[in-house]
């Protein structure tokens, strides 16, 4: 079957790109405004949901060849990671910790644990869902 | 953190790395990678000895501290000479390891992964204080077992060996929990020593007796007491390197190690006495009579080792009847923990080193059974010798170092029926009696191993290969173990002092700042032990000369009640079916059936609390006014809802529920949280992807006709559900009574997480834990899903191949 989605096709090769960067925005600023690793990665995940219609799986394969499955594991394995830096600090499990660096170029930042955190939460909510959308679009 | 809990997970480092540099030495083998680990623990907890002599090492971690759960490790006598055993025999393992599993067709990087994650756990049973972290360590010492045992898992046997092990050592695990959660309820705490420093309060309460035979339980399904031994024998499915490390040295003693701990807390019952002192001897006397009729060596040493850990186990209960008297310095039953800890190290090294020589037997001949076996001595004098060391050892025989634990274990049996505490006087005499037939067994099999395999006739004709002596590498760990026997049996002071006695100071606290010391003769004159040793072993030498006139007797007569394998596959079997018929009638395969089983538990549970609690607190007068916006709201959520109820295409109830949570993140914004408008709204988005996704493959939406009883009863559930729901919002909502937790968020989300968005903050700061499992829910969801899938598309494509 040959749809006519050129309309659809060309909007999406523009839009991916302005959800993954709001996407990213609203990871950065997860920790002050309303945003978070949890949502940046559904949002994420939506985009690229949106090419796998657009176009098709092979397609989202070829851009993205990751094993979304490592995904996930690498996503679980940065959360527990960040729990573990409490524990060498000597503090309980996922005890987290903040500063503030002054950087070269970006000038006074603080910098939080919790966004490796944050990291990992959105690795694996990535991970999960192009699996499970993969997994079940493949088996057609 | 500091280097001792460093210490207890440098080899779970290590198993995590194995994976990850695997694929780039293949040309080396995987074991001399590992190796130095145990090597450098050992030499590290060495350095210990001269702080546990009089004292302990304490190093705490906070983990969960709101909980009082603390990763609190302690290193004193006891501990030490564990975390000694494990490292030391765990290098000598990890070496021989490299020797006897080829490079080129086994899966190396599973084996040591598995091994050092054991290691690992057995250091955290022995070493830490808190009794939750002890649970943990110790249902991963079951778990990494299983993965050893399951080790070959393409054969039938080994498969069924790890499970049998895994369900029964977990049940006790489950158990040991129960009893540790009896003990905090009774005293508040997790910690062992404040624990025992409670004695007089856990004595006293009525919980003690319960608390005491969950933790032995726990203790006694570890260490293969009768009638849990039953998994040890064909635990021996693992390499043999496995056997001698988990089954004869380390895992088996994590119960005696318990017990030992335990001894402080427990022993003023006369309960403890009876029940460790019967069921060890019981296990000792079944064990050793069972050793003898077995004619694969390793069968023979599984059940040694059953019958020499109830040794250990009877020598801790009548040392428990020490803990009464008040002058240690003529107090007789002292003896008896001091024979415990001599022959717990004795034990290690002489099974170590037999198992070890069995290895060299199979490695080298092909085979281990003593029918096919003999005449070895010319062909392997070396492992000939290591053999002749290890079984006169474990017979009881001089100048070895099991001669004068096991005399100690005589004199101990002896002195037992002084006893007048529990009226032992008339019972107490048939433990020593039965300590000596099953002594005389003991001689009987140690024989058997070393003359039906290295003495007789050779019969090459037998054996799957030809015999060699092994190579070096083989022949070095039982070498040194084999020494160990030697030097302990001609100068046991040598561990006297170092060793055994701040073990024992530590299972006996009050002995630390006495005068006390441990002095082990050689010779120690005419005693009753000497007559006794003498008379098994003119007893053993008869039975052995007449082993095939009594052995058809035990083989073919003893009743088949006694066969405790025989009822654990029976009880799989009857469970098996039993769930397999309970699961044909409750699981329909339709989802409407499960939730009315969820939501019908749901309303009994919440509403059941809520009246039993009478938590149902409300004061209407505090709600928020409700808006024109929320009316409306309300009324776009009741239409989508009666639309999906009625709907007769799935695609129009697919939208109507993307519709209806849309409405709700509308309902979000309003209330001013556009954390989870956002997170409602992408939600919503790739649920209803998802749906249609699957739109295709899901079957006929059908609408089936149903009785008006169950259409009755789902209206019940339907209107619980809500009403539940109700109640509980109203009552959460609600502040009148208990002040609301988001002030605390408010206050403190800048302060102490430096963040300004409260969700959030909560979400990786405050209850970080919730997330960090929430995620890998998700991940395992997912996985789920993946494989439930592709598992399908194979099978399918198998059909489609016929």
């Amino acid at each position: 079957m040959k749809t006519n989605d050129v309309l659809l096709r060309n909007v999406t090769k523009v839009v991916v790109f302005i959800i993954l960067l709001f996407a990213l925005h609203l990871f950065m600023g997860g920790h002050y405004n309303p945003g978070g690793g949890f949502v940046a990665g559904l949002i994420s995940a939506g985009a690229i949901t949106l090419t796998l219609i657009a176009y098709d799986t092979q397609t989202v394969k070829s851009m993205l060849n990751i094993n979304t499955i490592m995904m996930t594991g690498v996503g679980l394995l940065f959360a527990v990671g960040t729990g573990m830096i409490g524990i060498i600090m000597g503090d309980p499990f996922l005890t987290h910790k903040f500063g503030h660096v002054d950087l070269p170029i970006l000038g006074d930042t603080s910098l939080h644990t919790a966004t490796i955190f944050d990291l990992g939460v959105y690795l694996v909510v990535v991970g999960v869902t192009l699996t499970i959308i993969q997994t079940i679009g493949e088996s057609d | 953190m500091s280097f001792l809990h460093l210490a207890i997970f440098l080899p779970f480092l290590m198993a995590m790395l194995i994976p990850i540099f695997y694929r780039w030495t293949k040309q080396l083998h995987t074991g001399w990678i590992v190796l130095p680990i145990p090597v450098i623990l050992f030499i590290y907890f060495l350095t210990f000895i001269p702080q546990t002599m009089d004292g302990v090492v304490t190093q705490t971690m906070p983990w969960i501290p709101s909980l009082g759960i603390n990763f609190t490790v302690v290193v004193d006598g006891l501990s030490l000479l564990f975390a000694l055993l494990i490292t030391g025999i765990g290098s000598l393992v990890t070496f021989y390891s490299i020797f006897y599993l080829g490079k080129k067709k086994e899966r190396l990087n599973n084996f040591y992964a598995f091994l050092f994650i054991f290691m690992t756990a057995m250091l955290g049973v022995v070493l830490s204080d808190n009794l939750v972290v002890l649970y943990l360590f110790w249902e991963m010492t079951s778990i990494s077992s299983f993965l050893l045992i399951g080790y070959w898992y393409h054969r039938e046997r080994s498969r069924y060996g790890a499970r049998k092990s895994l369900l029964i050592t977990v049940f006790g695990g489950l158990m040991l929990l129960g009893g540790i959660l009896l003990l905090h309820v009774i005293t508040g705490s997790f910690s062992l020593r404040e624990i025992i420093s409670e004695a007089a309060l856990v004595q006293s309460s009525s919980l003690f007796i319960p608390a005491m035979i969950f933790i032995l339980l726990g203790a006694f399904t570890k260490s293969a007491q009768v009638p849990f031994h039953i998994w040890l024998p064909d635990a021996m499915e693992a390499p043999t390197p496995v056997s001698a490390y988990l089954h004869s040295a380390t895992m088996v003693k994590a119960g005696i190690y318990l017990v030992a701990r335990f001894t402080p807390l427990f022993a003023v019952s006369g309960a403890w006495f009876w029940t460790i002192t019967l069921v060890g001897i019981v296990t000792l006397f079944w064990g050793s009579i069972t050793a003898t009729k077995k004619t694969d060596l390793k069968a023979i040493l599984a059940y040694s080792t059953i019958s020499q850990l109830g040794l250990i186990m009877t020598l801790l209960g009548v040392g428990a009847a020490a803990l009464h008297f008040d002058s240690w310095n003529d107090n007789i039953y002292i003896g008896a923990i001091v024979a415990a800890v001599f022959h717990l190290f004795n034990h290690a090294t002489f099974k170590g080193s037999l198992f070890m020589m069995v290895g060299i037997v199979d490695h080298e001949t092909g085979t281990r059974d003593i029918r096919r076996l003999g005449g070895l001595m010319q062909i392997m004098p070396i492992t000939a010798t290591i053999a002749f060391i290890g079984t006169f050892a474990m017979a009881g025989l001089p100048p070895f170092n099991g001669f004068l634990s096991k005399e100690m274990f005589f004199q101990s049996m002896v002195d037992v029926t002084s006893l007048n505490l529990f009226h032992a006087e008339t019972w107490g005499v048939i433990l020593p009696v039965i300590a000596w037939i099953g002594s005389i067994f003991t001689f009987v099999y140690s024989m058997i191993i070393f003359f039906k395999t290295f003495g007789g006739k050779f019969k090459p004709h037998l054996l799957p290969k030809k015999p060699h002596e092994a190579p070096i590498g083989l022949l070095l760990p039982p070498m040194i173990l084999a020494a160990l026997v030697v030097i302990t049996g001609f100068f046991p002071n040598l561990i006297a002092k170092p060793l055994l006695e701040p073990a024992v100071k530590s299972i006996m606290p009050s002995l630390y700042g006495t005068d006390y010391s441990i002095h082990i003769s050689f010779w120690h004159g005419f005693t009753m032990a000497l007559a006794m040793t003498a008379g098994v072993i003119i007893l053993g030498i008869l039975l052995y000369k007449t082993a095939n006139r009594w052995k058809p007797f035990i083989t073919e007569k003893v009743p088949a009640f006694f066969r405790w394998g025989k009822a654990y596959d029976n009880s799989l079997y009857y469970m098996e079916q039993g769930s397999y018929r309970f699961t044909l009638w409750v699981m329909t395969g339709w989802l409407r059936t499960y939730l009315n089983y969820m939501l019908t538990a749901f309303i009994i549970l919440m509403l059941g609390t809520i009246f039993a609690t009478d938590a149902l607190n409300f004061d209407i007068s505090t709600i928020s006014r409700v808006t024109m916006m929320d009316y409306v709201l309300v009324l776009v959520v009741i239409v989508t809802l009666v639309g999906i109820v009625f709907s007769k295409s799935r695609i129009t109830s697919i939208i109507l529920l993307g519709a209806m949570g849309y409405t709700i993140s509308i309902f979000f914004i309003v209330a001013r949280a556009p954390d989870l408008a956002l997170t409602q709204l992408v939600i919503e988005t790739i649920s209803v992807v998802l749906y249609l996704l699957v739109f295709y493959h899901l079957p006929q939406f059908s609408n089936i006709e149903e009785k008006p009883r169950w259409l009755s009863a789902k209206t019940f559930i339907s209107i619980g559900v809500g009403l539940t729901v109700f109640l509980i919002s109203l009552s959460a909502y609600d502040t009148t009574f208990f002040p609301s937790i988001s002030q605390y968020y408010i206050d403190n989300t800048y302060t102490k997480a430096a963040g300004k968005n409260i969700v959030n903050v909560i979400l990786v700061d405050f209850r970080g834990f919730d997330t960090l499992f929430e995620t890998a829910v998700l991940a395992i969801a997912s996985i789920g899903i993946f494989g439930m899938i592709k598992l399908r598309l194979t099978r399918r494509g198998k059909n489609e191949n016929k």
